[in-house]
């Protein structure tokens, strides 16, 4: 039952979408039919693509030994650190606040606060599963492009909460 | 689209001969990845098909395309930031607003701060790294997405 509403919940938005379509198409509602057409094009595009890249996300997430990289990582300073923190980083799935335990378990490490912070940059941006979804949409010209200019952005950005949070205490803390 | 797909194709086949168990796993895995993404994929095409039904072409390339300038990159911005997109939505949905007249810099800053500037995950940020790094980060990475957009704006 519970499995029953959870789904009703989730398709709640599409079904009261589909009854929009059915009331347009008895009433001969133009616009209905406008947006229809809309959501049909869009949805056409998608459904062929998705389910291939998200095969290639599956078989990504067993082929990498994730955990095996996260334990190497940690104290490693200069660019050696920056380039693994960054690799670690493109490794992972996920949103953002996914991230968050992680940075977590790197400070615990010994990681240094500029890492961090570019750790989260490479985590939010540079995802190579992600990357894969944006070469298909986007077009591997913007996406190479936008790797290129957001990389040294990102890594200015640990540089300088470095800079700032160097004397002041700083630390990241585990929530309860 | 196609190269990507043979792509996938490729690394499937790689994947089997290597090893078949691990392979199926993987299958399962991204499915169970696209059952979940699905309704929230569908929910923002139906939202984008009545937009942009709403919203003439005109309009919307007036303030969101190539010439809409510093206004357009601060509504993509401060979209960006507010918004909750999974990432695995905001492609298509960049696809579809690229071919409806919308830039590539305002697509960039669009994203980027989608992807880096978190205010409805602030207060969860905070409990990590306090308030005020919270705040900084966030807003470094607000200036950085312009700047990324600018220099993508240049370039393409």
């Amino acid at each position: 039952m519970k499995k029953v509403s959870q789904w009703i919940n989730k398709y709640l938005f599409v079904g009261v979408f589909g009854i929009f379509i059915l009331i347009s198409q008895l009433f001969n509602f133009a616009g209905g039919q406008t947006i229809t057409n809309n959501f049909w094009l869009f949805f056409k595009e998608m459904i062929i693509f998705l389910p291939f890249m998200f095969i290639l996300i599956g078989l990504f997430d067993v082929w990498i030994p994730k955990a095996k990289i996260e334990k190497h990582i940690g104290n490693e300073s200069g660019i050696k650190g920056i380039v693994l923190v960054v690799l670690l980083a493109t490794l992972q799935a996920g949103p953002l606040y996914g991230a968050f335990p992680v940075t977590y378990l790197l400070w615990k490490k010994g990681a240094s606060i500029k890492n961090i912070f570019i750790y989260l940059g490479a985590f939010s941006t540079l995802k190579i599963p992600m990357l894969a979804f944006e070469i298909g949409f986007l077009g591997l010209k913007f996406t190479l492009l936008r790797t290129i200019i957001t990389l040294p952005v990102f890594i200015l950005i640990g540089y300088l909460m470095e800079s700032y949070l160097r004397n002041k205490n700083f630390e990241i803390k585990q929530p309860n | 689209m196609r190269i990507l797909t043979i792509f996938v194709l490729i690394c499937l086949v790689v994947s089997l001969v290597f090893d078949r168990k691990k392979t199926f796993l993987g299958i399962k895995k991204g499915w169970k990845m696209f059952l979940n993404i699905l309704p929230t994929l569908l929910n923002v095409l139906i939202l984008v098909s009545v937009f942009l039904y709403l919203v003439p072409k005109e309009t919307l390339i007036k303030w969101l395309g190539k010439d809409s300038g510093v206004m357009g990159m601060f509504i993509a911005a401060v979209l960006g930031s507010i918004s909750l997109i999974p990432a695995f939505v905001s492609y298509p949905l960049a696809a579809i607003l690229l071919k409806s007249g919308v830039s590539y810099q305002v697509l960039a800053i669009f994203i980027t701060t989608l992807l880096m500037v978190g205010v409805l995950t602030l207060p969860l940020e905070s409990k990590y790294f306090g308030l005020k790094v919270a705040i900084m980060r966030n807003s470094l990475s607000f200036v950085g997405a312009i700047i990324i957009g600018v220099l993508i704006g240049i370039f393409i």
